[in-house]
């Protein structure tokens, strides 16, 4: 394990009820300050493995290490945004977005303000009072990221956040995402279905095959984030590459 | 509930309840409350008996003929209602003033006009049941898919087909929906009309034993016609789950 | 062109057809017993200028909202009980799905030879016929929550209670309130049957007396006080409910 692995997977398997057997011996170390993205298709267990680190759902055997602690629930280290946004519908955004912190008991007017903070970095200063169903996909989900930002956990777990919005939207997202990550010492932990996404966004890659969901390979990106231009990404030559290799290894789970 | 580890359906609270009542029976908690043994007992008795089978039979025939009538005014009416703008419009305010109204209020005059006999329990019935069937058989006509008319159309059915191999069909568990709160409405329309009559009926028979104080025989019938109730809306619960699948705008 | 119409000409063309049938019924010899319209209108303003239609709303409503208000705060606080424990809901489900498609009204007549004919038996009246669906709309309202929400606010750290009162409570509530307003209808259904069925009193008075007396234009007036007065409350109730409970913000997309 290397040495600044901030969540370790020790032997997780899943099994639900009725005998679906979801994953079956997870062995995975995934660093800090990286952004790591479990991409497989349908029937992979990627959101299962994600909802296990997570501590929304028990695994059947193993065990989640997050910070050198074991995982037995969710805790303040980790925050999660979810592919259907799971947004109050009767409250405003300002109120959803500090949700987390309403929920620790912070007082009002400071988490509030921490809110704001981050409904502004994600680019939705005039829509504080707005209600989600005002909103459009896209910027629901941002609403879903402030949220996860706001709580200022060290690991954001990302569950096919763009799934539900266009294409023009969710590539607009990925190249937000990048910068917003640039600066913050963040560890995100993504899961998508997408190649493209994945290599665009990740520095390293899970690959997972289905039924029962077990790891396929990893791959490390070799794509240089901190200087290049999020926009220039989709030219580069290791970008097409690894979208190929990563197509020749998943086609025959399709 | 799990006992033992082993997880036993719900249904059996309702033998658990049985179990109870035997208990508060035989503790004597309440004058009003026999032991469920004697319930039972006495339902045996009371059966066969020549007063209850006509008491029963007059009530199903008119829970028969209310149901009928309200299904073939009905159903037929939430059709034209949804498809003729204007027949919709001038009777959809008074479909919803009806269908929550104390239709029991107008048992009275009902009695005046038609008389006091099995025919204004028949109409009593067709009132209690007829209005949520005509309003959900609207909304489920109006409700059915706008792209499977016009696919039935653009490969060339006819008027009457459109009807009845698309709408018709779209509309059926909205209308089954209706169809069942239909039901419930209309035994309760029986009773209700029954005991307000005080004619021949289970109406009648309830009030008879609750003035004599005949609480088994009060708690058979209890039985008997609640469980008549439930078997038949949920047999037609049992439809409108058959064809739910397709329901994809519930 | 149907549609150049507003919804209200529509309502008063509807109005203005049934009364005229109505009228027309009433003046053919069907029978003596039917009035037309005209007579029940006069009837009824000669009900409401001599205080008598007063007096016995009066009397009427007591029972009701007395009634009503109980069966809410007990059927609303035990459907959630059932919505929110497993074991009170194996134990009450499928008692309460009886009871609700059963003929409550049966066990009226045994309410009035046990309790009287008083108060306490339309109260009780009232209470038996409206907590059924009270308590089951009560407990669909918790029953229905979203899971996707309550999974959110276990991911955020909140506990039990957090989950009870922040998410599960606010969803529920459109439906508890729709439960209200269905109780309340079952509630006028009740007094109803109560007032004619026990010695009457109020508006029952009125249907039974003049029924007595033959006098049918303020019987049929009587009617239909009754049955307006509970339609246009529902009807309020429906408005209320649309107005706090809009189908957006109880994160229905694609509602009805």
């Amino acid at each position: 394990m290397p040495a600044n692995a901030i969540i370790e997977v020790k032997g997780i398997s899943k099994t639900y009820e009725g005998g679906v057997e979801a994953l079956a011996g997870i062995d995975l170390a995934l660093p800090q300050g990286m952004l790591s993205t479990l991409l497989g298709p349908s029937g992979c267990g990627k959101t299962t493995l994600l909802k296990i680190i997570a501590g929304l759902i028990p695994p059947s055997q193993g065990e989640v290490w997050v910070k050198g602690q074991k995982v037995d629930g969710p805790g303040p280290e980790r925050a999660f945004v979810f592919q259907d946004f799971a947004l109050l519908p009767w409250g405003s955004v300002l109120r959803n977005v500090a949700f987390g912190l309403e929920l620790r008991g912070v007082a009002k007017d400071e988490r509030e303000q921490i809110a704001r903070k981050h409904i502004h970095e994600v680019g939705l200063k005039s829509f504080e009072s707005s209600y989600p169903h005002q909103l459009s996909g896209g910027m629901r989900q941002r609403v879903g990221l402030a949220r996860a930002l706001t709580v200022d956990a060290d690991i954001i777990l990302m569950d096919e956040p763009f799934s539900s919005v266009d294409e023009q939207t969710r590539r607009k997202f990925q190249e937000e995402l990048l910068d917003l990550l640039r600066h913050k010492k963040k560890t995100v932990i993504f899961v998508t279905h997408s190649i493209e996404e994945a290599v665009y966004l990740s520095d390293r890659i899970v690959l997972l095959s289905p039924r029962p969901g077990k790891i396929s390979q990893i791959i490390e990106s070799n794509i240089d984030r901190q200087d290049e231009n999020p926009e220039e990404i989709r030219r580069d030559k290791n970008y097409l590459d690894t979208v190929d290799r990563i197509w020749q290894i998943l086609k025959q789970y399709v | 509930m799990i006992v033992f580890g082993k997880r036993i359906p719900m249904l059996f609270s309702l033998l658990a309840w049985c179990v109870i009542w035997e208990i508060i029976g035989r503790a004597k908690l309440s004058t009003i409350v026999p032991p469920f043994s004697g319930v039972l007992a006495a339902g045996i008795t009371i059966v066969p008996t020549p007063k209850f089978s006509t008491a029963v039979s007059i009530s199903l025939r008119s829970f028969a003929l209310g149901m009928s009538l309200a299904l073939l005014v009905g159903i037929p009416l939430g059709v034209l209602m949804a498809r003729v703008a204007s027949v919709g419009k001038i009777l959809g305010l008074w479909v919803n003033i009806f269908i929550s109204a104390p239709i029991s209020a107008l048992v009275p005059i009902l009695m005046a006009v038609i008389g006091i006999g099995e025919s204004t329990v028949v109409v009593t019935v067709f009132l209690f049941a007829v209005f949520v069937i005509v309003i959900d058989t609207h909304v489920g006509i109006k409700q059915a898919d706008r792209s499977l008319v016009e696919m039935a159309r653009c490969f060339g059915a006819t008027r009457s087909q459109v009807y009845t191999k698309v709408l018709f069909l779209c509309a059926l568990p909205e209308i089954l929906a209706g169809v069942r709160l239909g039901v419930i409405r209309g035994v309760k329309g029986v009773v209700i009309g029954q005991l307000l009559i005080a004619i021949i009926g289970v109406g009648e028979l309830f009030e008879l034993y609750s003035q004599h104080f005949l609480m088994e025989e009060f708690w058979a019938l209890v039985i008997v016609v609640f469980t008549f109730a439930f078997v038949v809306s949920e047999s037609v619960a049992f439809l409108e789950r058959r064809v739910e699948y397709y329901a994809s705008t519930r | 062109m149907h549609r150049s119409l507003p919804p209200f000409a529509w309502q008063l063309i509807s109005f203005a057809l049934v009364f005229g049938i109505w009228e027309f019924a009433g003046r053919w010899p069907i029978s003596l017993a039917f009035p037309s319209f005209s007579q029940t209108l006069l009837a009824l303003f000669s009900m409401i200028a001599d205080g008598s239609l007063a007096k016995a709303y009066l009397i009427t409503l007591q029972p009701l909202v007395i009634g009503i208000a109980l069966s809410s705060i007990a059927g609303i606080g035990f459907g959630i009980a059932m919505g929110l424990s497993r074991s009170v809901e194996w134990f009450s489900l499928p008692v309460m799905i009886v009871l609700q498609a059963a003929p409550m009204a049966a066990i009226i007549p045994l309410l009035t030879y046990i309790y009287g004919i008083g108060l306490t038996s339309k109260v009780l009246a009232v209470v038996v016929l409206a907590s059924p669906v009270i308590v089951m709309n009560s407990y669909k309202g918790i029953r229905n929550a979203n899971p996707s929400l309550i999974e959110m606010c276990r991911a955020f750290l909140g506990t039990r209670q957090q989950e009870i009162v922040k998410i599960i409570l606010p969803h529920a509530s459109a439906l508890i309130f729709a439960g209200l307003r269905l109780g309340l209808a079952m509630g006028f259904i009740g007094i109803v049957i109560a007032e004619l069925l026990i010695t009457p009193t109020g508006i029952g008075d009125l249907i039974t007396y003049n029924s007595s007396v033959a006098d049918y234009p303020n019987m049929f007036a009587a009617i239909v006080s009754i049955i307006i007065f509970a339609a246009l409350t529902i009807h309020a109730l429906e408005r209320l409910e649309r107005k706090l409970f809009p189908p957006e913000i109880r994160g229905l997309e694609n509602a009805r």
